[in-house]
């Protein structure tokens, strides 16, 4: 059964700007990938509870103990902009 | 603004008020990685892969963080899920570097809680739906021209917050005025500190709230449109926007218009609000479950553990103030919702001090001077502590120190930081009861002012206590006024 897909406002979504030919190529992709997953639901019966992770391991918690941290001149190593020990990044919010 | 009371807005239109409030836990590291979190540390030193996500980086719970939000639920009234899940929020915004933040869905680790408030002697249960648990994001400052956010030309960013954990506790829309809203806030900011699970201080941002108010003809049981609002730095700023954006609904829907659904910004400056215009157009945040964390599995002993844990909270306290020592609601309310506050009356008391004559000091000379210096009640204990008041309270019981003395003694000790005994001797503060002083006091006084004298010998009564002021006047305040009333008594008898 072929999934549609609503390419447009996923490309919206992740800030990509697709040409027409990407578009129709992603969109059968997509389709394709979101059709297998749709199999799925096909065989999750009421008796098979939700589950959200693949791996039946127990919660791991770290104890509330520091380690050591890596400082501003390696955070910022790869930053496109910075302004001090700060990244520098465009305007975000418009009050009216 | 005119501001229209509540309560004549409350007869036309009834208020609905629900908040969301962000709450930092006083961890020693951050949620998933073993970063320091702490306030006020140089730009971008607490970072490390997990928090800035770097591929390849793994999240990793904090126990102690978990124990704190199981606390918080608890101390509410939620039930405490024996198996939530964790959920990536995905957003585009600078202030996450890995542009989604780690949060919960809907699974959450608390559900379904209650908080009481009370406003003017009247208490009312506040639904909690949810608390649940997620990290902080950096911190952006908008930087340009004016430093306003609204004319920002570029924001720079500080991620020694982003990661640091939070818990949001989102209340049911139960909230009816915004006198509530800051109960309901104050009463939420004396649990968590009872708990000491959180600095929850406000203006550094430990302690945060968002506001959904909306307004609607009273007696409707439909929901009005929902208006956010942000940037409320303080419970002062809590209320006053609350108060701002209810009447300017209401005069909205008087002029027959309609809110619309949308987010504003409190501005401090002018006690207005203004819509807040995202960037971010489609809010879709695609929640899908964190697949670098498996699902969080709480011991039902470890619970039970934390439980048998919990300290006396703030309603607790307020009650057993009122019924153990006899202090009066408003008293209780002040003495009890500070844990700082309540340990100075406990120590106070327990050295033999009666607790409604500390109760008395606590909420008028003490009161007083903590928000003249803006001092809190544990600096206070450092200059004036509680021993110092007993013994103060002592010397007053045995007539020692006159009230003016007391009161005098009081400000010497904070202003000087010397002892009360030294205090008291220097400054000659001991209640003089002698006879043979005060009797030459009288005597002066009595000579001075004829005409008051003759207006008393004529049957003017009310004039004795401008005599006995003069004679407290001349002993600087050392005077016992008693002993002063009655020696002028005698002594204008006599012919
Ligand atoms: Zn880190």
């Amino acid at each position: 059964m072929p999934v549609d897909i609503d390419i447009d406002h996923v490309a919206r979504l992740a800030r990509l700007e697709l040409s027409d030919e990407e578009r129709e190529r992603l969109r059968a992709q997509l389709s394709l990938i979101l059709e297998h997953a749709a199999k799925v639901s096909e065989v999750a019966t009421a008796d098979v509870p939700p589950t959200a992770s693949a791996i039946p391991r127990p919660t791991v918690l770290r104890p509330d103990v520091p380690t050591p941290s890596m400082g501003p001149e390696e955070a910022l190593a790869n930053a496109p902009d910075r302004e001090d020990d700060r990244f520098r990044v465009p305007r975000i919010v418009e009050v009216e | 603004m005119a501001g229209a009371s509540t309560t004549a807005v409350a007869q036309e239109f009834e208020t609905v008020i629900g908040l969301e409030c962000h709450v930092e836990l006083s961890t020693t590291t951050k949620m998933f990685c073993g970063c320091r979190n702490e306030f006020g540390a140089p730009p971008n030193t607490n970072v490390c892969p997990v928090c800035l996500g770097h591929p390849g980086s793994l999240p990793v719970p904090n126990e102690r963080a978990i124990e704190y939000i199981v606390r918080i639920g608890l101390a509410l009234g939620c039930d405490i899920a024996p198996r939530s899940l964790f959920h990536r929020k995905n957003y585009f915004y600078p202030d996450m570097p890995k542009n989604f933040q780690i949060s919960q869905y809907d699974l959450p680790v608390c559900v379904g809680g209650h908080l009481d408030v009370e406003v003017d002697e009247h208490v009312r249960r506040i639904g909690i739906t949810r608390v649940h648990m997620e990290e902080d994001t950096g911190k952006t400052t908008h930087a340009g021209v004016t430093g306003r956010i609204g004319q920002a030309e570029y924001a720079l960013v500080d991620y020694n917050r982003a990661g640091v954990p939070l818990v949001e506790v989102v209340s049911e829309p139960d909230i009816r005025s915004p006198e509530e809203a800051r109960a309901y806030l104050t009463e939420l900011r004396a649990i968590l500190e009872a708990l000491g699970v959180s600095d929850v201080r406000m203006e550094e941002g430990s302690l945060r709230c968002d506001a959904n108010v909306s307004v609607r003809p009273a007696g409707s049981h439909e929901l009005g449109v929902k208006v956010e609002i942000k940037n409320l730095n303080s419970i002062r700023s809590l209320e006053r926007a609350l108060s701002h954006e209810r009447d300017r609904q209401v005069e909205l829907l008087r002029a027959g218009g309609r809110p619309v659904q949308e987010t504003r910004h409190f501005d401090e400056e002018t006690g207005t609000t203004h819509p807040l215009r995202s960037k971010e157009e489609a809010f879709d945040y695609r929640y899908f479950p964190e697949p670098d964390l498996p699902p969080l599995e709480l011991d039902p002993a470890w619970i039970e553990a934390i439980r048998a844990t919990l300290p006396e909270l703030p309603a607790a306290r307020r009650d057993r103030l009122r019924r153990e020592h006899g202090l009066r609601p408003e008293q209780a309310s002040i003495v009890g919702s500070d844990a700082r506050a309540a340990e100075y009356f406990e120590r106070a008391v327990a050295l033999g001090a009666p607790g409604p004559a500390v109760a008395r000091w606590m909420t008028q000379d003490l009161a007083a001077y903590l928000n003249r210096t803006g001092e809190g009640w544990e600096e206070l204990a450092k200059r004036f502590s509680p021993e110092a008041l007993a013994d103060l309270l002592r010397r007053s019981e045995e007539g020692e120190l006159s009230s003016t003395g007391a009161k005098a003694a009081f400000e010497l000790v904070v202003e000087t930081g010397r002892p009360l005994g030294e205090v008291i001797e220097e400054r000659g503060l001991r209640q003089v009861s002698d006879t043979s002083q005060l009797e030459a006091w009288v005597d002066e006084v009595i000579a001075e002012n004829p005409r008051l004298v003759e207006q008393f010998r004529g049957g003017k009564e009310g004039v004795l206590n401008a005599l006995v002021g003069q004679v407290m006047k001349r002993s600087a305040g050392s005077a016992n006024p008693q002993a002063v009333s009655e020696l002028l008594r005698s002594r204008l008898a006599e012919p």
